[in-house]
This record gives structure tokens, C-alpha cells and sequence, in this order.
């Protein structure tokens, strides 16, 4: 089972993710795949799932469940899972998802893995939940003896299905069974847009301790914004208060997963190699050759920053005029 | 006010740690132990409450009798007293174990208004052991939490979901989970570190958790979830080609490679 979070009405996309490696482990052991989505008038957003590999959707339609309730969403999927019994209920490890699969899990008495990067299942179709673990550099499979096997899982690892709109599935609309919320919710203020900006850009340069001083991040700037992109930092930047810590890249950061990732002046320490080592490219610019950083890149140029950066910045505009 | 909670964890110096990949576990001697700095955030938050409101902070820990270096440095910090929960029987524990074990010598404890955590920790980084606790006690939570408006019998907090700012309203008893934005945690004072040190800490076991709970759900036994296998990410794939020649030459290359890639479709 899949839980479908959605806020304003619209589904995060790490749901349709999981429903995609939902399928492909349900198919393994021969099961179907259901998905449980809590909001207010959302019975068009419960189509969606099917098309994107739910077998069957229980709805729960209410005003109550329009903002994240903590406590009613949890009350309702308790009650439900202790009802369908499933193998498996996966969330998104998003705000969201961290904060109410820890209440279910410990609500049901059973086992909870947390920010998972790998799903897999072994010879007796117990799931496989493979996560970080020590900042990144290793990775833990853990195996969970209680059901429902609970993971919440970390959003772009997982591979939604192409969407099918021909495809068939029920859903199966619940009557929401309603406790005191206990906690009031006001949406105060979206707030600026640099978090999103940063897991969401597919082109990040970042800037680590070559950099001399805070000013200098316009040079990275220049090139991030030649390429589409935004301004990264490793952590002792942002300590010192050169840039805004919604910048930060890295274990205590932001996980980031662009197209490209361009490292200048950056060492690679392992807590910075843990939020950026699922970048699809890695481009690093370093001076020192043993620099850590190195190992993870697809290219490696030793060197200046101050020279190369805007040399590769004029290259690209260079080119791109032409 | 009448009282805060503040769970701690001891934690190794992430910076610094070595893992031990032949027995799936980090080297605890490579480096110091120290309080898990998200946590530092969350004492911060109490403790600042304290002196604007008066009350005690109790801090409280699980761990082995080393962590009590830890609860020390709690109290240097501003906590008014502190409990390390140690014993054999907690060892192993997953954070549902751990949530449980809090949540009963939490309750043996008597009243409290308001616990506050720190987002994760360092070490296990799972974040999951507050909201499990608060459903073990049975009180509402709200997880990352980057401003407290106003605390007592009504709560006003900020809390931060990806993009949005949301402001939530709750009674007490409650539980929160700080982000590290939330405030910068201050330095150990001296005149507390001299009552630090001089300080009693009290340990409970087991034992002193017993009649009234279930000793299964401790530690190991009480753990559903199992580590049984640790890998090494390699870095396959990675093409780790150093760009020889000139500056020109390797951003020619660089660009070029940003081209194959079509990385530069779509540019401004």
C-alpha cells in the first residue's frame, strides 16, 4: 500500500514514484498494489493513481483532511491497515511523511525504516530496505520482522510508470472517521522559493572553502545562472554566514539530485558527498588533485576557481551565441 | 511553565568517526562522544523558555553509562536536572524500542507541559523517535518546528513543509521537533559547568521502570527492525576523468561534454 500525499489538492510526485516500484514489487510476489489518499474533493487526483499503477485507491474525502491533520490522518490509516492487513505501506520521506509514518508505525507496534534509497525483496518476499547510514558512506539493508513493513522512502529515487490512462482500477471511497484535530493550522506564507529551487534545479554550482570571500559566489552565480541553474554551498559557508543555509548542500543540508552538479573549490567531505553523490554529472574544480571530491566526479579539472569558472562561463555564452 | 523534556542522544563526532566495516559498526574509540548537535537546539529552546518563564528542564538520555558525560554537558548548558535510562536490557534498541522505553520513563516521571527534540540525529539520522514518542504518550506533535510564538497552556508555533510556512496552534501537553534554524545554541556556562559537575545524575534501569510495563518492548527484543547487511556505495558509472591541458583545453572539453549531454539545451 501506498500512501498518496497530497497538499493544496495536488499529489507530490514521490507518490506516482512509489506506485511505480510499488507495481514491480508486487508483481514479484504475485499481489496488487492499493494506495490510501486522505484530502477534500479529491476523487479525480484518485484516478490518477490508477493510472499510474494503483490497483485500487481508498479515498477519504473530507474538509478535515484538506491540510495535513496530524492526528485524523494518522486515526484513519491506522484503522485501515489494521483493516486491508498490508504486506508493505510505503510514504515519501518528505516533511510530511517523516512526521506522520513515525505515528502510524508506532501506533501499529510495528517496524519503520526511514529515508530509504532501495527497495528490494529477498527469496521468502520479506522487503529489502536499503538506506544510508553514517552520512552516507554506507549503506545499511535492513529487514523488518513485524507488519506492516513500513518505509518512507526519499523522493526522486524511484521511477514512476508512464502514465496509462486506459487503465482500470477501483476506488474505494471511505467515510472518514474523525477525532479531535487537537492541533490548529493556518497556512501562514509561502515561503521564498530557494529550498525548492535547490532539490528541484537540475543544474547546482556550488562553492566550498576555495572560495575566499562570501562575495565571490557571484562568480558561481554567473554560471549557475547561464546554465538554468542555482547556487549551492558546502556546510562551513554557510556556518560562517556567507549564504543562506537553504543553499546548504549536503548531509545536514539538502540532498540534492540535478542533471549536473559543478563542485568548485570543494573538497568533498563525506557529509558534503552524501547530499550530492546522485547527481546525474559531476563536475569538480579543485586546486589539490587528492581532493575527495575527485572520486565522485565524472570530470575533474585541477585548478583555480577564479580562472576556470569564468573562463567556462564565457565559453558557454561564447557558444551559445553563436 | 512546570516542566520541559528534552530527550537527548550521545553521539559520536560525525566529523571525525571511523567505521568498522567488517562488524557493520562504527568505530566508537576513533572519535569523542559528544551531545547530537541537533539536539543542542533543542536544550537551547528549552532553556530560553525557562529563564523567560521559569520551570525545570529535565534532560534525559538512553545509553550506555558513558553517556552521562553527555547529560553533564546538558546541565552546563542550562538543563535543570537529568536521567540516564541504562541497562543491558535497552541495548540494541530500534527507534521504536527507544520511543517506548522514553515514553515509560517519561510517564513515571509525572506531569510535564511541553517536550522538545531535536529534528534527527546524527548518527541514526531517522527523525523518527520524537513523533513515536508523542504517540506512545498519546499527545499531539509538530515536527519541524523553525519558531516557537508563544508557549503555556496555548501553544503557537511556526513550522516549515517544503516551500510552505504554516502556523499551528496546540494545547499542552505537546511535543516539538526544533529545526537547527531555530535558534544558535549557547556555550556551556562556567558557573554551570562547576554545578555540572558536582551534579547527581540519576540512573534508572529497568528494574526502576518495571511493575507496570512490558519488558519485551526494551532494547533488542522490543526492536522490529534489523540491520543485517552493510555495503559500501562504490562510485561505478562515474567516468572520473581528470581534464588535462590548459584551462582553455579542459573548459573546452567541459563545455563540449555539457553539449553531448545536452546540458546547454534550453539555456537562457
Amino acid at each position: 500500500m501506498v500512501f498518496a500525499e497530497q497538499r493544496e489538492g495536488r499529489i507530490h510526485p514521490v507518490s506516482y514514484q512509489l506506485l511505480g516500484k510499488g507495481t514491480e514489487i508486487a508483481d514479484k510476489l504475485g499481489v496488487g498494489v492499493s494506495s490510501v489518499l486522505l484530502g477534500n474533493q479529491m476523487e479525480e487526483k484518485a484516478e490518477e493513481l490508477i493510472y499510474y499503477g494503483a490497483d485500487k485507491v481508498f479515498l477519504y474525502d473530507h474538509p478535515v483532511l484538506e491540510e495535513f491533520d496530524l492526528l485524523n490522518y494518522k486515526h484513519n490509516l491506522v484503522k485501515l491497515i489494521g483493516e486491508v492487513k498490508p504486506e508493505i505501506f510505503l510514504l515519501g520521506a518528505t516533511r510530511l511523511g517523516r512526521s506522520l509514518a513515525p505515528r502510524v508505525a508506532a501506533a501499529l507496534g510495528t517496524g519503520l525504516t526511514a529515508d530509504c534509497i532501495g527497495l528490494d525483496t529477498d527469496e521468502d518476499g520479506n522487503l529489502i530496505q536499503i538506506r544510508p547510514a553514517f552520512t552516507g558512506n554506507i549503506l545499511a539493508q535492513i529487514k523488518t520482522v513485524t507488519r506492516p513493513q513500513m518505509s518512507t522512502v526519499r523522493y526522486k529515487v524511484m521511477q514512476q510508470k508512464a502514465r496509462a490512462s486506459n487503465r482500470r482500477g477501483e476506488i474505494i471511497k471511505r467515510d472518514a472517521e474523525l477525532v479531535p484535530s487537537l492541533l490548529t493550522i493556518k497556512k501562514q506564507e509561502r515561503l521564498g522559493e530557494v529550498n525548492i529551487a535547490i532539490t528541484e534545479a537540475d543544474v547546482i554550482v556550488s562553492g566550498g572553502r576555495g572560495l575566499k570571500k562570501a562575495a565571490d559566489f557571484g562568480i558561481l552565480a554567473e554560471l549557475a545562472e547561464i546554465l538554468g541553474g542555482v547556487v549551492g554551498s558546502s556546510r562551513p559557508l554557510v556556518d560562517g554566514g556567507w549564504i543562506a543555509r537553504e543553499h546548504q548542500v549536503g548531509f545536514s543540508g539538502n540532498t540534492v539530485k540535478p542533471k549536473l552538479y559543478v563542485a568548485c573549490g570543494i573538497s568533498g567531505s563525506p557529509q558534503h558527498l552524501a547530499g550530492m553523490r546522485g547527481s546525474d554529472v559531476i563536475v569538480a574544480i579543485n586546486t589539490d588533485p587528492s581532493a575527495p571530491i575527485f572520486r565522485v566526479a565524472d570530470y575533474g579539472i585541477v585548478g583555480d576557481l577564479y580562472e576556470i569558472v569564468p573562463k567556462l562561463t564565457n565559453e558557454i555564452r561564447r557558444r551559445h551565441s553563436e | 511553565m512546570k516542566r520541559i523534556i528534552v530527550p537527548i542522544k550521545q553521539v559520536p563526532d560525525m566529523n571525525k568517526v571511523k567505521f568498522d566495516t567488517d562488524i557493520g559498526r562504527i568505530n566508537r574509540s576513533s572519535a569523542a562522544a559528544e551531545i547530537n548537535p541537533f539536539d543542542l537546539n533543542a536544550l537551547e529552546a528549552a532553556v530560553q523558555i525557562k529563564d523567560k518563564l521559569g520551570g525545570t528542564v529535565t534532560t534525559i538520555s538512553m545509553g550506555p553509562l558513558q553517556a552521562e558525560s553527555a547529560l553533564r554537558d546538558a546541565l552546563s548548558r542550562g538543563a535543570s536536572d537529568a536521567i540516564l535510562l541504562s541497562d543491558r536490557a535497552f541495548a540494541g534498541a530500534d527507534t521504536l524500542a527507544t520511543s517506548y522505553t522514553l515514553a515509560v520513563a517519561i510517564s513515571k516521571l509525572g506531569g510535564f507541559d511541553l517536550i522538545i527534540c531535536g529534528e534527527k540525529t546524527v548518527d541514526g539520522d531517522t527523525g523518527q523517535v520524537g513523533p513515536e514518542l508523542a504517540e506512545h504518550l498519546g499527545i499531539p506533535h509538530v515536527a519541524y518546528v523553525s519558531e516557537i510564538k508563544e508557549v503555556g497552556e496555548k501553544m503557537v508555533l511556526v513550522c516549515e513543509m517544503e516551500g510552505d510556512r504554516y502556523s499551528i496552534e496546540s494545547g499542552s501537553p505537546l511535543l516539538i521537533m526544533v529545526t537547527k534554524d531555530i535558534n544558535v545554541p549557547r556555550l556551556p556556562s562556567l558557573r554551570n559547568t562547576l554545578k555540572a559537575r558536582k551534579a547527581e545524575i540519576e540512573i534508572w534501569t529497568a528494574a526502576d521502570l518495571t511493575p507496570n510495563v512490558d519488558q519485551s518492548r526494551f532494547g533488542i527484543q522490543g526492536s522490529p527492525t534489523r540491520v543485517y547487511r552493510f555495503t559500501i556505495p562504490t562510485e561505478e558509472g562515474r567516468k572520473g576523468e581528470i581534464l588535462k591541458g590548459t584551462a582553455d583545453e579542459a573548459v573546452r572539453r567541459i563545455t563540449d561534454v555539457f553539449e553531448e549531454r545536452r546540458i546547454l539545451q534550453g539555456i537562457k
